[in-house]
C-alpha cells in the first residue's frame, strides 16, 4: 500500500520542553493505523503539527507525496485531513445542522461565503445523512450545546465527514465515553474505512486500538519507538518499558491493559 | 405570504417612519434624530461584535472618520449648504471603511481582551491625531457649511436619512446572518481555532466583518456631523461613544437583529431626555448603571433574548400538557431517547 501520511524527523520544543524529538510516523492510505503511548509522549503534538496548528522546529510533513509543512489549519483541511479533537470541541450556540454546514465551505474563497446563503439544499441532505449515520438526526435543530459528551463526540466526527476528508486523524475518539457508544463509534469507523477512508487514531484504550487498527505507532518521551502490527507491538518489550519506565498517573491502568489485551 | 415574524418589523419600522409626522416638536425630534443614529451604529457593531464575538471599543474612530470625511470634503469642495451634503454621507462611510482595513489587519491577530484594548488604544491615536493636526483645526473643530432650513423643520430630513441607514444595516445584518459569512462569523464566536481546522479562511472572514461594520458607523458620523454643523474631536472621538455602542447591543441582547435596535431606543432616548430635562449631562449615568445592574443580574443575555426564550419555554409547556393530553405518556424524551449509549 502507498503512504498517504507521512511525519518525518518532526522535532518541536515548548519553551524547555522538548515535546517532539526527530518523530516520524507514517501512514498507509486505506489503513487504520493506531497512535499510542504513555500521557506526554507527543502524540497530541504530533496531531497538532500535522494538522498545521503547531509548527514543527524541524521536519517534513507530507500528504499524498507532497510537502504541506507548516501550512494553516484551513489550508491543511481544504487538502483532505479532517481531525477531532482530545477535548471535544463543537460549536455550542448554534444549532446542530448548522455545525454541520461550517465544514461545507472547505473549497469555497471566503469572499464566495458574502454572497450565498448557508446551505444548498444538497448540503443539508448531505449534512442529515451523515447526521443519520452517526444516529443524531433527530438532534439536528437542537442547539449544539445542549448535547451530551457522548453526542458531542458523534457530531465532531460527522461534521469532519460533511467536507469528505481522505484521511481522519482522531484523538481519544473512545475516551471518557461508555462501552456502547465505543462500540458504536469503532463500527462507524470500520464501516468508513470499507469506503476508503484512512483513520490515525490516538487512544488510551487498548482494546479499542488493538481491534480497529492493523497498524500501531508507539511513541515516547516525543519520539518513534516502535512500529507494527498489533500483535507485534504488544509482545514488544521496548513498548511495555515505556509504559512502566514513566512516572506517569495512569500507568498501572495501561501496564493492566497491554498485559490483558 | 408575509410571515408574522416579518410583519412585526413592518410594524416597527412604520412607527419609527410615523414619528416626526406625529412628534413635531423641535426638542423631542432632535432626540429621534440621536436616536436613530444610534440605532444604526449598535446595529452595525453587533454586526461584527456580536457576531464574532470580538467585542471592539473602537468605533468611535470610524464614527469620527465619517464626521471629519463631512466635514473636511464640504468646506474644501465649497459645497453648498443644502441636502446636497447628504451625498457625502455614504462617503464617509467608505473613507471609515478604508481606515477598518489596516486596523483589522492589526488588531484581529489577538484574540478576546487583547483585542479589545487594541481598539482602545487605535481610538485614542485617532483622538490624539484629530486634537494635535493642523488640517483637523485641532481642538477648535470644523464648522460646516451652514445649512439655513427652518427652525420647524429642520430635523426631519436627518432623521429620515437616520432611518434610511437604519434600514439599511438591519438589511445588512439580517442577509449576514443568513448567508454562509455569517455562519463563519457564529463558528469563530463559538471556536476559531476549531473553525479554522474546518477550513474556514478566519482571518479574511473577520477583517471582512469588522470592515463592513464599519461603513454605517462611518456614515452615521458623517450624518452626524451634518446635522449639529460644527464638530471638536472629544465629541465626535467620543470613548463614550465606543462605550455607549457595546452597552445597547449588550442590553438590547449581543448577536439579536432586534436587539441592537431595542437597546439604542432605550438608552439614546432615555438619556437625550433626561439631559435635556433636567439640563444635566451626567445623570444618566445613573440612572445606565442601575439600568445594568438590573439586566446583568437578571437577564444576562440581553432583553431580546430574555423574552424569546420565556416565549419559547412557555409554548413547549402548552405543546407538552397537550401532548400529555393527546397521548399517553412516552417513557423518554425524544432527547434521551437517542441518547442510548450517549449520556454519561
Amino acid at each position: 500500500m502507498a503512504t498517504l501520511l507521512a511525519a518525518t524527523g518532526i522535532s518541536k520544543a515548548f519553551g524547555g520542553l522538548q515535546a517532539l524529538n526527530q518523530c516520524s510516523l507514517e501512514v498507509e492510505k486505506g489503513s487504520i493505523t493506531g497512535l499510542i503511548g504513555p500521557n506526554g509522549s507527543g502524540k497530541t503534538t504530533l496531531f497538532n503539527v500535522i494538522t498545521g496548528y503547531v509548527r514543527p522546529d524541524s521536519g517534513t510533513v507530507s500528504f499524498e507525496g507532497r510537502d504541506i509543512t507548516g501550512a494553516r489549519p484551513d489550508a491543511v483541511f481544504a487538502m483532505g485531513i479532517g481531525r477531532t479533537f482530545q477535548l471535544t470541541r463543537i460549536f455550542s450556540r448554534i444549532t446542530v445542522l448548522e455545525n454541520m454546514l461550517i465544514a461545507t465551505q472547505h473549497d469555497e474563497s471566503w469572499i464566495r461565503g458574502l454572497l450565498r446563503s448557508k446551505s444548498s439544499k444538497t448540503e443539508v441532505d448531505n449534512a442529515m445523512a451523515l447526521l443519520d449515520f452517526v444516529g443524531i438526526s433527530r438532534l439536528a435543530d437542537l442547539q449544539a450545546g445542549a448535547l451530551s459528551y457522548g453526542q458531542r463526540k458523534l457530531l465532531e466526527l460527522a461534521y469532519v465527514l460533511v467536507a469528505d476528508p481522505d484521511v481522519i486523524l482522531l484523538d481519544e475518539p473512545a475516551g471518557g465515553v461508555n462501552l456502547t457508544l465505543i462500540n458504536q463509534i469503532s463500527e462507524k469507523i470500520r464501516q468508513l474505512n470499507a469506503q476508503g477512508k484512512t483513520f490515525l487514531i490516538v487512544e488510551h484504550n487498548m482494546e479499542f486500538v488493538m481491534s480497529l487498527c492493523q497498524n500501531v505507532t508507539v511513541m515516547h518521551q516525543g519520539c518513534h519507538l516502535v512500529t507494527g502490527a498489533p500483535s507485534e507491538v504488544r509482545a514488544d518489550p521496548r513498548v511495555l518499558d515505556a509504559y512502566l519506565g514513566g512516572g506517569d498517573d495512569d500507568d498501572d491502568e495501561l501496564r493492566e491493559a497491554v498485559n490483558n489485551a | 405570504m408575509l410571515q408574522k415574524k416579518n410583519l412585526w418589523w413592518l410594524v416597527a419600522f412604520g412607527a419609527l417612519g410615523l414619528f416626526p409626522v406625529l412628534v413635531t416638536n423641535p426638542t423631542y425630534t432632535t432626540i429621534g434624530v440621536f436616536t436613530i443614529i444610534f440605532m444604526a451604529c449598535a446595529t452595525s457593531w453587533n454586526m461584527f461584535s456580536g457576531y464574532s464575538g470580538y467585542i471592539a471599543l473602537g468605533s468611535a474612530v470610524f464614527y469620527g472618520s465619517g464626521a471629519y470625511t463631512m466635514a473636511l470634503l464640504s468646506i474644501h469642495l465649497h459645497m453648498a449648504a443644502g441636502s446636497e451634503l447628504f451625498a457625502l454621507v455614504p462617503v464617509g462611510g467608505l473613507v471609515a471603511m478604508v481606515m477598518a482595513v489596516p486596523i483589522g489587519w492589526i488588531a484581529l491577530r489577538v484574540r478576546r481582551h487583547t483585542f479589545v484594548v487594541i481598539t482602545i488604544a487605535v481610538f485614542f491615536i485617532f483622538q490624539l491625531s484629530a486634537i494635535n493636526f493642523g488640517f483637523t483645526g485641532g481642538t477648535s473643530g470644523l464648522n460646516l457649511p451652514f445649512i439655513t432650513w427652518g427652525f420647524q423643520n429642520y430635523n426631519t430630513p436627518f432623521y429620515y436619512v437616520g432611518l434610511g441607514l437604519t434600514i439599511f444595516v438591519t438589511l445588512v445584518s439580517a442577509l449576514v446572518r443568513r448567508s454562509r459569512f455569517g455562519l463563519q462569523l457564529l463558528a469563530i464566536r463559538d471556536d476559531e481555532d476549531r473553525a479554522m481546522g474546518l477550513g474556514v479562511k478566519v482571518t479574511a472572514v473577520k477583517i471582512t466583518g469588522f470592515t463592513m461594520s464599519a461603513f454605517t458607523v462611518g456614515a452615521a458620523g458623517a450624518l452626524y456631523a451634518m446635522f449639529v454643523g460644527q464638530i471638536y474631536p472629544q465629541f465626535v472621538f467620543d470613548p463614550m461613544f465606543d462605550v455607549s455602542i457595546a452597552l445597547m447591543a449588550f442590553l438590547g441582547g449581543l448577536g439579536t437583529l432586534s436587539g441592537p435596535l431595542l437597546g439604542a431606543l432605550i438608552l439614546e432616548a432615555s438619556q437625550q431626555y433626561l439631559t435635556v430635562t433636567y439640563s444635566n449631562g451626567s445623570l444618566y449615568l445613573i440612572l445606565f448603571g442601575a439600568l445594568f445592574l438590573v439586566v446583568i443580574i437578571f437577564m444576562p443575555q440581553g432583553i431580546v433574548t430574555f423574552i424569546r426564550d420565556r416565549v419559547s419555554r412557555r409554548a413547549e409547556r402548552e405543546r407538552a400538557a397537550v401532548a400529555a393530553n393527546d397521548a399517553p405518556p412516552s417513557p423518554t424524551t425524544p432527547v434521551e431517547g437517542v441518547a442510548v449509549g450517549g449520556t454519561h
